[in-house]
């Protein structure tokens, strides 16, 4: 009988520390925005700060001594160029691949290539950079004739070459995931490899492949170090792809460590935290829309 | 003598060291009803899928031995997916494929190049109204086809079969998943069917073969023990002892 007892007790306690593990993701996101915010929030209501200025002036001042700008228009402008650019490279190339390597190819050349795949999404951000700072650099200069090849054409071709790796192995997974017997079933009606690939697994797959997509956009828009090095790191709004830029990322990587804690420069580089994490919030939460609609539509 | 369908000589089918089909040889001729009977393992289901060649989904599975279509030995086929739209197969476990009603039937047709909305409309009617399932979806052409229930599921699979016009029609189990009525409306279909086309039906019920086929073939580890006229193969005098006992429910 205590016997029976105990199980029930060590039942209930697993139950509970699953349950516990369950929810501390929402105690996080919502810890990590209220600490970000917290710090942000002193200059925000300041007076000292204006939104509109932040959002419609590309004069990024944060330590001059006579007039203090804090215009994030150029930061904003920066990492959207960047992304934006990543993603029309990334996005087909990806999707392309995993419909390659799920479909088309044998399988030990599908090993092959997601075990490589694989050791692609593991390379660290700064070797990334590195890559952007020296051979990308010197590719285009020669290829363009620019003096310098720190630029949105190389952020956007690193980030790309940083995204296409998630999104081939997620977008591959969701491929997978399509039952065997939809392909068969559409083989069998007489569709060929294409057809098939085109009427039947792309939209079986689309909530996956749509999945696959926002994360390689989350990578781009969050990552760091190597669009720090890769970008030129100039406050300006790009007329060209081969215009320098500066990122909301880069921006508090390289600042955050030279303003003293609590000092208005500390604050506003969390009011691009902020900013950061709103812009990823909407994202994650149009494409949960998005996923939605098409299932409610269905 | 009846025009020959097809023709199979000394068909094999391995699955890796598993043989499954050990060497049959048989001819369908056109417009009859031939029945396959037999337990399970005895290599029902892949006769049937060599015949348009989807047992090259399976890995590892190899076909040895000429399967004849009007003549033609399949495997020298170049297009498969014409190939698979001259002999239409319907699936034991309902496969709706992701897409609206109207989709699932108007699919193979569309993969032909049939682009017309009128001549679709007409054909996926047609292909629902001889599956028995017209009358039940006709206002509901764009619900998703995997919503439907097993049974309804079942005839979607059939009338999508339908759609590509085959010569021969393979079901493999058909009943297995819908309850006696629809079964009986379905079997009603395809007694009509048979003036225009092939059909080669594998049944666990063999009061269902004795009801609808021509011939039936009674299969048994892999050979073929019996073909013959069905009403031969239901009687007592069949030639072999283990098909009396098979379809008298004595052993199987």
């Amino acid at each position: 009988m205590s016997r029976h007892r105990w199980e029930l007790a060590v039942e209930m306690l697993i139950e509970w520390v699953i349950r516990l593990c369950g929810i501390s993701a929402i105690i996080f996101v919502f810890g990590i925005f209220y600490f970000v915010f917290r710090e942000g929030a002193g200059l925000l209501f300041s007076g000292r700060f204006s939104l509109a200025q932040f959002f419609t002036n590309i004069e990024w001042y944060p330590t001059s001594q006579s007039h203090v700008r804090y215009g994030g228009l150029a930061l904003i402008v920066g990492t959207f160029s960047v992304t934006v650019l990543a993603m029309v490279i990334a996005v087909p190339f990806g999707l392309c691949a995993a419909i390659f390597v799920s479909e088309f190819c044998g399988p030990r050349l599908r090993e092959t290539l997601k075990i490589i795949i694989e050791l692609l999404a593991a390379i660290p951000s700064v070797v990334w950079g590195f890559v952007g700072l020296t051979l990308m650099n010197s590719v285009i200069i020669s290829l363009f004739d620019t003096p310098i090849g720190l630029n949105v054409l190389n952020g956007g071709i690193i980030l790309a070459l940083m995204s296409v790796p998630i999104i081939v192995s997620i977008g591959e997974d969701a491929l997978k995931a399509v039952p065997d017997t939809y392909r068969e079933a559409a083989l069998a009606l007489g569709a060929t490899r294409w057809q098939m690939v085109y009427r039947v697994l792309l939209p079986a797959a689309k909530n996956g492949l749509l999945a696959a997509v926002l994360l390689g956009v989350g990578r781009a828009v969050g990552e760091t170090m190597a669009v720090l090095m890769a970008t030129g790191h100039s406050v300006r709004i790009p007329t060209s792809a081969l215009d320098p830029v500066r990122t909301l990322t880069a921006t508090i990587a390289a600042e955050l460590g030279e303003s003293s804690v609590g000092s208005d420069h500390y604050q506003v580089l969390f009011i691009v935290g902020i900013l950061l994490f709103s812009i990823t919030f909407v994202v994650n939460l149009s494409a949960d829309l998005i996923v939605r609609g098409i299932r409610g539509k269905a | 003598m009846a025009t020959k369908k097809i023709e199979v000589t000394d068909l094999r089918i391995a699955y890796g060291a598993h043989e499954a089909l050990k060497g049959a040889s048989f001819d369908v001729y056109a417009n009859e009803v031939l029945a396959i009977i037999g337990p399970a393992q005895s290599g029902k289901t892949s006769l049937l899928k060599a015949l348009n060649r989807t047992l090259e989904f399976t890995a590892g599975a190899k076909a040895f031995g000429t399967v004849k279509l009007d003549g033609e030995d399949v495997s020298q086929i170049k297009n498969v997916s014409e190939l698979r739209r001259r002999i239409g197969m319907v699936a034991p476990l309902p496969v709706g494929l992701p897409m609206t009603i109207y989709d699932n039937v108007a699919f193979a047709p569309r993969m032909a190049g049939m682009r017309g909305k009128e001549q679709l409309d007409e054909l996926v009617e047609h292909c629902l109204r001889h599956a028995a399932l017209w009358e039940e979806v006709k206002d509901r052409m764009d619900m998703l086809g995997t919503k439907l229930s097993g049974g309804q599921q079942q005839r979607l699979t059939i009338a999508r079969a339908l759609s590509h016009n085959p010569e021969v029609l393979c079901l493999d189990e058909f009943s297995i998943a819908i309850d006696p009525v629809t079964t009986m409306r379905i079997e009603e279909v395809l007694k009509e069917l048979r003036s225009q086309l092939t059909i080669i039906m594998v049944t666990n019920l063999t009061q269902q073969a004795h009801r609808l086929a021509d011939r039936t073939m009674f299969l048994w580890a892999g050979e073929i023990i019996e073909l013959d006229r069905t009403d031969v193969i239901f009687s007592d005098k069949c030639a072999n002892r283990k098909t009396y006992e098979y379809v008298n429910g004595i052993f199987g």
